[in-house]
Formats: C-alpha cells, structure tokens, sequence
C-alpha cells in the first residue's frame, strides 16, 4: 500500500499555489484566443516554392495592411499558416490575397483551408463557450450533489475546477491558441475529472460503512489504493489514445489532444490529491454517510 | 446472475451482427436501402465551403417605414385627421398631431380590428408600436411585428439563394435559416467559393428608369455612378420597370457589335409598359440600374413592343452569365454579409481522413497490446468485446446517417481509450473478490454487481459532458458530441453483454482452476 496521505499537506499547498498561479496567468496574460472567439481570418497554405517562406510571405501580407498578421509554418515544411485581424471586416479580401500571392509567386500556392469570422459571430461564439462549460459545471455540481454528501460535492467541485483552472493557465504559460475544439476539450475534461473522483468516492463511500474505527485520514488512502490499479490503467490507455492523436492525428487536433492529455494528467491528480484531501479536511465520518441514508 | 439462457445469447449476437452488417455498408456498395446507408463526412473531411450569411434588414425596415408615412396620411386623412410634419429616423416614424385628435389616432392604433395596425392574436401584439415623445407621435415596429418582418424576409432569401446556388448547380448544397436573420450555405466538395460569394454578395436590384437631366421630373431625380465609377448621370426616381417583371434572362453574343450581351424576356405587364416608355420617350436615354449602379443608359432608338430586349455593358462572358443568372433567380429583399466562412480544399480533408485514420489504428494497436500484457486471457475478451463495440459504434453512426468530422474521429480515439474502463473496474473489483470467494461463479458474479455504481456514475457524466456539447457545439464539435456520446452506450453494451458473455461462457467451462487476473 502507498502512503498517499503522508504528502497530503504538500500537494495541498502545491495545488493551492498552481491554482493561483494559473489564475494570475489568467489575469494578467490572458489567453491567446483564435479567430473563433477573436473574429479574424486565416489562411492554411500549401507551397513547395522556394520563393515561399516565412519572411516573404510575411512581407506580402505587411504590404497588404490587414492589421496584426502571424505567419507561421504549420505541421510539414511546405505548408504555412497565416492569420490576421481582418479589422473592418473588408469584403472579397481574401479573392484579393489569392490573386496578389499568385500574381508574385505563380500558380504554385494551394489555399487549403480558408476561415474568416467575423466581430459579431466571434462573439457569440466566446459567449456560447463560455454558457456550455458553465452548464457542463452547473450539471456536475448537481449530479454530484444527488448523488453524494455535500462534503463529496464540495471535494468533487474544488477537483474539478482545479483541473479546468490549471489546464487553462497552462495554455496561458505556453501562449497555446484557444479556439472551438479546445472549448470541446474542456467540457470532455470536466466529464472525465468527475468520473475518476466518483469512482474514487464511491470506494470511499463503500468503506466508510465496512469501517467505522477507521480515521477517514486513512480510510481515503486505503480507497485510492485499493482503485488505483484502475485509476492508472485508465489513465494510460486514455494517455495512449490521445498521444496517438497528438502524434498522428494531424495539426488540426494537436491543440485538442494537448489541452485533453494535460486535463487527464491533471485529472488523475486531482482526484488523487484534492478530491479526497477535502474529505479529510472536512473530517467525514461514518455518521456523514448513515445520517443521510436514515433521512431517506 | 453472471448467467447467459441460449435465448439472450442469440439476441445479443443479432444484435452486434445487424450493426456490423450495417457498418460494412461503409466499404461495400449494397443495393438493400438498410444497407444502402453511410456516414456523412462533414465539410472538414470531404472538403467544401460553409457560409454564415447574415441579411441587413435596415434597408427593408426604412423602405417599409417610407410606405407606411404614405398610407398613413393617407388613411387619417379619410378620417378628416391631419398629420404633418412627418420625419423618419432611427427606424421610428415622428409626426405631428392636433391636439383634439390625438386621442382618437392613438384609438385606431390600438384597436385590434385596425386597419392600418395589424394584430396578431397569437402573440396578442400588434405590429406597429405607437407612443408620444414631446408632443410628437411616434410609430416603429413592435417587437413582434420585427420579428415577423425578419423571418419573412429570410424566407424570401432562403429561397433566393437556394435558387442562384441551385443555377451553378453544386452538388448537395445544404442551405439552412438560423435565427430569423441568417442562414447557412454549405457546400460540399467546393474549394473555391469565390463566385458563390460573389453572386450571393449582390442584392440584384433591376430598375429601368430613364435619364433625366432637368429637374422637371415629378418624381424627382438622383445622381448615380456607372458601374465601371467612370461617370454618373441624373436619372428619375421613377421606375419604368424592375426585375420583377422579368421572364428570362440569358448571355448571348451580339452578332452585329461582336459584344457579349444579357437578352431578357418581360411578362405581360412589363412588356406593355415597356412598350409604352419606348414609345413615348424614342431618342430619351433608358438608364439600366443594378442595385444604385448604372450598367448602361442607352438611347432609345425604336418602340420596343416584343416584351425582349437587351442589355449590353461591355461584360465578359463570364459576367453575362452571372448577370443573367441574378436575374433569373430575383432579387434579395435585403443584402446579405457574409459573417462565417470556412472552406476547406479536399486535399486537406483527405489529409485529415489519413492522419485521423492513422492515430484511430495506432491508438487502437496500442490500447489492444497494453490490455492483453495487463490482463492475459481476460484481456483477449476486453479486447474482442473492444473491437465489437467500435463496429457497433460505426453502425450506429451509419444507421443515422450521421455526419462524421474530424473532433468526431478524435472522439472515436477518446472513446478507444476510455471504454477500457469499465471493463478494467470489473475486473479489478473480480481480482479483490477473488481474494476472500473461492467459488469463482459467485466472485465473478459479485465483481460484476459491485462496480455497477462507479461504472453508471463515470458514463453518465461524461455522458452529460457530451450532451451539452451536442446543443452548444457548431459543425465540427457537433460530430465530436455525437461519436462521444453513442460510444457511451456501445460502450455499456459491449462491456455489459458481449464482454460478460465471453467471460461467462470461460468461467462456466473453467469452473474449478484457479483463477488469476
């Protein structure tokens, strides 16, 4: 058996301080917001031009005066990204690049992917984003509250906005876009961070009532012990699905498959490390449990 | 009971061999409608255009608001009332009343059998709102009578740009409303929406009115610019005739100028009046007007009484054909903006079918291999009931048709790699029964009850999960809801009857040997 309790204050501490540090990165950094929920256009474009690369297209793209423009190469070494802020929303702008690149490079240029937002729609898009993951929360807060005691919840709860808080400032700390599918990312985070503290609570739930001279200070630990096996072997055959999207999946969903490896990661954790250490902290006993089922 | 009767077993294997038979409809081409069924990839894998068009009704509001100052001096006039000082601003009519009257106009306003305000029962509101602002009377659109402003004229749009789409003939475009001010074009395989946009992008205005250089016009006259900017001319204000009365509308060559032109055929009424204004005004010039553009004003030679005319304006071929085209189809009741875009070239989407294939088969590979070394035997029955559960989950993918996008093949990975789970909570629940039960029937049987609550508890939220991304979601998120949320329920049943099958019919041949997992 692991002693797992043993370093409960730690991680307390280093949960706490991340948690807080990603708030800060929140805060002041901010997050690096794709055209999805910033309005914008970008181009995804193919070249095997040697005229083509990063600086010329960038010069082309300076002159055009589209405002703040990146460009950058995407995935292999012939194709490039390139997106703008598309201001004043010009029409017909982007007939007006394609004829501008292949009037300097010639017909070389293949425009592989083209998406343009516009203010209006970005908007509704943050604001929809920012509805769903708070719906997905609200519902988890209340599954989890029919479910359990208030104490679980609230262990549940503080779990599950760690891992949404921490997978967040991650993306903050390493300037990671966020767009639509990183939106789908963290309400599949929120799905699996709950479910691996339920099954975690659930055993602890079944001991406390096999258990009553047992401390819960001990009783968590011999719960995570005894679903660990479970809770690796899940975690890693997750991990392997979602490296092998990460790795082989495209550059598309290299953004989705990070934000879901980092909210496993963290996941796994939390449940290990918060979920349980509230329990303790709140100093659950067999009476939490019996009260409640005398109730009903 | 970890017990399977010969009925269940035959039912649970109909079951997975009618979803694996559906599946297969993938690769094969079956003639049977059942199976005649496939997965729709979405516009990120097949390639294609998706436009989210939003319609102006500014224009529509003012043009119904002008009308309405008419109609109403009119119409209180018949009542011996007199408004004056009419104003029109911010989409709200300002006019001015006697004071003895005032009462009685707000009375028309408010009746629900008046004439000028229609009432809709339904929504017990009328259309237009009337309210005094210092000493003023003001009418605008209430808000239901704004609502049914816009969804008429986004009815009106619907069908007119599914009619210039269906002109360039697309394959299977797709064209939605959303909201009651917006609707959505998709259109598969199409990489360059470029002439799609352009065509949607012009209103399609037709007016003839003839060019008036004094200001004797009773109509009153404006200033316009010629299509090319290079120049403008004064031109009445009244229209001889508009698109509306057009038949036809087709490019053709001149033969005698060598110039691409646009022939157009009038109905009845346009042809009379078209008669009529080339008859009375030979040697005028009849201006030709496209949405505030002169495209030519040429001088009216002839009566013109065949109802067919022509206009020419220096056009391509190319933008002959799209003039005609626009005129065919009608004109918007408003102008559309293109607020949305995303096209994707079909190359790319190939690339994403590959990479997505690819990760799904290594991601497999990898799952598949690190369960056989963890759990052996009951491994291979994980594994078994793994495979059947991805066919079942194509199946019923295909069954609905339903689109297939590339967060959709992530969330296929995902569900690879997360149905593992609650086979793994059974079995480490069987492994600690094991333990204390000697009487391997009873320790499976109990492993099985036990991890009920956890297994329910972990689907259900991520079933809640994929719920809402289901409603929230757009396009591609939308496929990743729909393979994340069946891959639960093809999950459950492969775990709970195909997997407890397996392991039920080798305990039952395995009775006494020790068991180890």
């Amino acid at each position: 058996m692991i002693a797992f309790n043993r370093y409960y204050n730690q991680f307390n501490i280093l949960s706490v301080s991340l948690v807080v540090i990603s708030l800060l990165f929140l805060i002041f950094k901010g997050l690096n917001f794709g055209i999805d929920f910033k309005g914008g256009t970008l181009i995804e474009l193919r070249s095997s031009d040697s005229k083509v690369n990063v600086s010329t297209l960038r010069d082309k793209f300076n002159q055009m005066n589209l405002g703040d423009i990146s460009v950058k190469k995407f995935g292999n070494d012939t194709d490039y990204l390139i997106k703008f802020e598309n201001k004043d929303s010009k029409k017909g702008i982007i007939e007006e690049i394609k004829k501008d690149l292949i009037g300097s490079f010639g017909n070389n240029i293949d425009f592989r992917r083209v998406e343009n937002v516009g203010p209006k729609v970005s908007a509704e898009l943050l604001k929809s984003g920012i509805i769903a993951i708070s719906v997905a929360l609200a519902l988890m807060l209340i599954y989890i509250w029919i479910r359990f005691e208030w104490q679980f919840s609230l262990g549940a709860i503080c779990a599950l906005f760690h891992d949404v808080i921490v997978t967040l400032g991650l993306f903050s700390l390493l300037g990671l876009e966020i767009n639509l599918s990183i939106i789908a990312a963290v309400l599949t985070i929120v799905g699996y961070s709950m479910n691996d503290t339920v099954v975690i609570f659930d055993r602890v739930r079944e001991n406390l009532r096999k258990y009553a001279d047992i401390k819960i200070f001990e009783l968590t630990n011999i719960s995570i012990n005894e679903t660990l096996s479970r809770t690796l072997i899940t975690s890693i055959t997750t991990l392997l699905a979602l490296v092998s999207i990460f790795i082989f999946g495209g550059e598309i969903l290299k953004g989705f498959s990070l934000a879901m490896i980092f909210g496993v990661i963290f996941g796994t954790y939390s449940s290990i490390y918060i979920a349980n250490t509230i329990l303790v902290r709140l100093n659950v006993t067999q009476k939490t449990i019996l009260k409640d089922e005398e109730k009903n | 009971m970890l017990y399977f009767s010969k009925l269940k077993i035959t039912f649970i294997t109909l079951i997975s061999l009618f979803f694996i038979l559906i599946a297969s409809s993938n690769l094969f081409k079956f003639e049977n409608i059942l199976l005649k069924k496939n997965i729709n990839l979405g516009l990120d894998l097949q390639g294609g255009s998706y436009l989210l068009l939003e319609i102006d009704n500014k224009p529509v509001i003012n043009q119904k608001l002008q009308n309405l100052t008419i109609t109403l001096r009119s119409y209180f006039k018949g009542k011996n009332i007199k408004l004056v000082n009419f104003k029109l601003q911010e989409d709200k009519i300002f006019f001015n009343v006697n004071e003895n009257d005032k009462q009685k106009v707000f009375e028309i306003f408010n009746d629900e059998k008046s004439e000028i305000n229609p009432y809709y029962p339904r929504f017990k509101s009328h259309q237009l709102e009337i309210n005094e602002i210092d000493s003023s009377l003001v009418v605008n659109f209430s808000k239901q009578g704004l609502v049914k402003l816009k969804t008429s004229s986004q009815e009106q749009a619907l069908e007119i740009v599914r009619r210039r789409i269906d002109e360039i003939g697309t394959n299977e475009p797709n064209i939605l409303k959303r909201g009651n001010d917006r609707v959505l074009v998709e259109l598969p395989g199409l990489d360059d929406p470029m002439r799609i946009k352009s065509l949607l992008g012009k209103t399609a205005n037709l007016t003839f009115r003839f060019v008036s250089n004094n200001d004797e016009d009773t109509f009153g006259n404006e200033q316009l610019n010629y299509e090319d900017e290079e120049g403008s001319e004064f031109v009445s204000k009244r229209i001889i005739l508009s698109g509306d009365n057009l038949l036809d509308a087709q490019p053709r060559m001149d033969s005698e100028s060598n110039e691409t032109v646009v022939t157009f055929t009038l109905d009845r009424v346009g042809a009379k009046r078209f008669g009529k204004a080339t008859s009375t005004g030979i040697g005028r010039q009849l201006a030709i007007i496209l949405d505030g553009k002169i495209i030519s004003a040429p001088v009216i030679r002839d009566t013109i009484a065949s109802g067919s005319g022509q206009i020419s304006g220096g056009f391509t071929f190319q933008s002959a054909t799209d003039l005609a085209l626009l005129l065919r189809s009608g004109a918007l009741p408003a102008p559309l903006n293109i607020i949305e875009e995303r096209t994707v070239g079909p190359d790319l989407g190939q690339d994403s079918i590959d990479a997505g294939i690819i990760a799904l088969i290594i991601g497999f590979v990898l799952v598949i291999v690190f369960i056989i070394v963890k759990y052996k035997i009951f491994g291979i029955i994980t594994n078994i009931a793994l495979v059947i559960n991805l066919l079942l989950l194509v199946g019923v993918l295909t069954l609905f048709e339903a689109t297939l996008t590339l967060p959709g093949i992530a969330g296929i990975i995902l569900t690879v790699g997360m149905a593992v789970d609650a086979n793994v909570l059974i079995f480490e629940r069987i492994k600690e029964e094991l333990k204390n039960e000697k009487n391997n029937l009873i320790a499976f049987d109990s492993g099985y009850t036990k991890s009920k609550t956890a297994i329910l508890d972990a689907n259900i939220t991520t079933l809640l999960a994929a719920i809402i991304l289901f409603f929230m979601g757009s396009g591609p998120i939308k496929g990743f809801s729909i393979t994340l949320g069946v891959g639960i329920f093809t999950t459950l049943f492969s775990v709970y009857f195909i997997a407890r099958l397996l392991t039920f019919l080798y305990i039952s041949k395995n009775k006494e040997k020790e068991m180890a997992i």
